[in-house]
């Protein structure tokens, strides 16, 4: 916990933090995505290609959601404050969300609207899926500061609440999309839960800094 | 030719660490040679195959390593790279199949008898496996048809029932505390269609022993059904009366029926089956799918009158 790092070694880690542009953890955070696209113009994907791509960015955008959400928990229990990077992962995870949902729509239905609409409307895991994604756009479109200032930092906060509810959608639609309830999606579905769980617990609030 | 074989009395928990070692023997031996009385793990080995007229025609093959590395068989794990990485230490040799139930000469038949009694043939069939994914397989098999006519099959009997190996310690997901199937996995068809020229024992692929991914030593094919009805390492197949479970539709009955038969109409009620994806063929696998896979002027009949809506 907290005590295991010297107050100086956080503000060293702090101080280094600080000279770290955010553009460069966006780049880091969409490393997955552009990894995954290089092996498939490369035809590297193996014997499913289609499949393995739609898979990739839907895991990794889940895994940013999930990584964002953990900022906050990881200030209050640790002391590390990431916030400054919030904003840059959670852009990474709409990024990487809406490349899956293009593969999707590009390599497993070719763009037919009758076929994706089929799909979005009759498959519980691609209506959940395509849900989280729509709740996603206002979050992206409002990440400005520009925006910020606009809604005024209540709204926006609440407005951003959505977060928690698509982490959920998303954990669902990965869960629902294997043959067997499996292993690996309930991880990902009892990590958000936890995660959103935790913002739940009422805790005293002295020992941390007000940040953010 | 009935041979009763003791060795199959041996608690698995014994075989395991003999068979470890019998192994290795019989790598430095040379891969794939037989060693009389010894354990051996599935490793491909020529078959002598016939011509058959019931092949396939017009298809491009899956290529091999496709066809040996992209599997389903939970038994070894869900990921499909999972059967091909857990399943080469399965003990393929002794194996014998139980037969039993409604037939005039029940007994454990050997592999090597099994192969033996008729000539093995070169089937190139599509395969559609339920995940919207196909190939298109070189399998080298014999009709069932002649297996179940040389046991006398009953009157009595209306279906066949099919039992896959259970052996935890050499199939993980056996020994798992959350396994993802209830094992033994188990297959059923109607005796008509278990009688159907196309209904194949298959025991090699590309003219070579099955690899345990595949279902060594010995599995099921059925061409205009889904890829889950082609049961794996089979171990017993026994002929009743009653339709037998079977593993899928016992795990989720309004997702997988007892008749699994390959139709582009009837949607999964999670994925569309209209449309499946080739296996190797990169960003442009897409293709529709056929009615019965395609096989439809030799089985439609056998449903004819049936809803298949209903009876998916």
């Amino acid at each position: 916990m907290a005590s295991t790092a010297s107050p100086t070694a956080l503000q060293r880690v702090h101080g280094a933090l600080r000279r770290v542009p955010t553009w460069s953890i966006y780049l880091l955070c969409m490393a997955p995505a552009i990894v995954y696209a290089a092996l498939a113009f490369t035809d590297r994907l193996g014997a499913d290609p289609a499949r393995a791509l739609e898979h990739a960015l839907g895991l990794w955008g889940l895994r940013l959601l999930l990584i964002g959400l953990a900022i906050t928990p990881i200030r209050e229990i640790f002391g590390l404050n990431l916030v400054r990077f919030r904003r840059v992962v959670g852009l990474a995870a709409f990024t990487t969300i809406a490349l899956h949902l293009l593969s999707w729509a590009w390599l497993d239905v070719a763009f037919d609207p009758a076929t994706m609409w089929k799909d979005i409307s009759r498959r519980p895991y691609i209506t959940i899926g395509m849900a989280a994604f729509i709740l996603l756009i206002p979050l992206a479109v409002t990440s400005t500061n520009a925006m910020i200032r606009r809604l005024g930092p209540k709204a926006w906060n609440r407005l951003h609440k959505l977060v928690y509810l698509i982490a959920i959608l998303g954990g669902l639609h990965f869960l629902l999309l294997k043959k067997t309830i499996q292993a690996e999606p309930l991880i990902y579905l009892g990590l958000a839960v936890i995660l959103i769980g935790w913002r739940l617990v009422p805790r005293r609030k002295a020992a941390v800094p007000a940040r953010g | 030719m009935l041979i009763r074989d003791s060795r199959l009395d041996i608690p698995s928990s014994e075989i395991t660490p003999r068979a470890v070692w019998l192994n290795r023997r019989a790598l430095m031996a040379g891969a794939g040679s037989l060693v009389a009385g010894g354990l051996l793990s599935a490793a491909a080995a020529p078959l002598q195959t016939v011509k058959s007229d019931l092949t396939t025609t017009g298809e491009t093959l899956t290529p091999l390593e496709d066809v040996t590395t992209y599997n389903n068989f939970y038994e070894f794990g869900t990921g499909k790279s999972d059967p091909s990485e857990n399943g080469s230490s399965l003990t393929t040799s002794p194996w014998s199949v139980r037969i039993d139930g409604l037939v005039d000469k029940p007994g454990d038949y050997t592999l090597e008898d099994l192969i033996a009694a008729q000539p093995i043939e070169d089937r190139v069939y599509r395969m559609r496996c339920v995940e919207a994914w196909s190939m298109v397989i070189p399998w080298n098999g014999f009709p069932l048809a002649a297996l179940l006519n040389r046991v006398g099959v009953q009157p009595s009997a209306k279906y066949v029932a099919f039992e896959t190996l259970v052996r935890p310690s050499e199939m993980p997901d056996q020994d798992s505390s959350y396994p993802a199937l209830p094992y033994p996995y188990v297959e059923g068809l109607r005796l008509d269609e278990a009688m159907s020229p196309l209904t194949l024992m298959a025991v090699g692929l590309y003219g070579e022993t099955l690899l345990p991914q595949n279902g060594a030593p010995i599995r099921l094919v059925v061409p205009w059904k889904y890829g889950f009805k082609g049961i794996k390492s089979i171990v017993r197949i026994s002929l009743t009366d009653q339709q037998p479970p079977t593993t899928w539709n016992i795990l989720a009955a309004n997702e997988y029926g007892f008749y699994a038969n390959v139709n582009p109409q009837v949607d999964h009620p999670r994925w569309s089956q209209a449309t499946e994806r080739r296996i190797g063929e990169g960003f442009n696998a897409r293709r529709d799918t056929l009615m019965f896979n395609g096989y439809g002027d030799f089985v439609a009949s056998m449903y004819a009158g049936m809803d298949l809506t209903q009876n998916y």
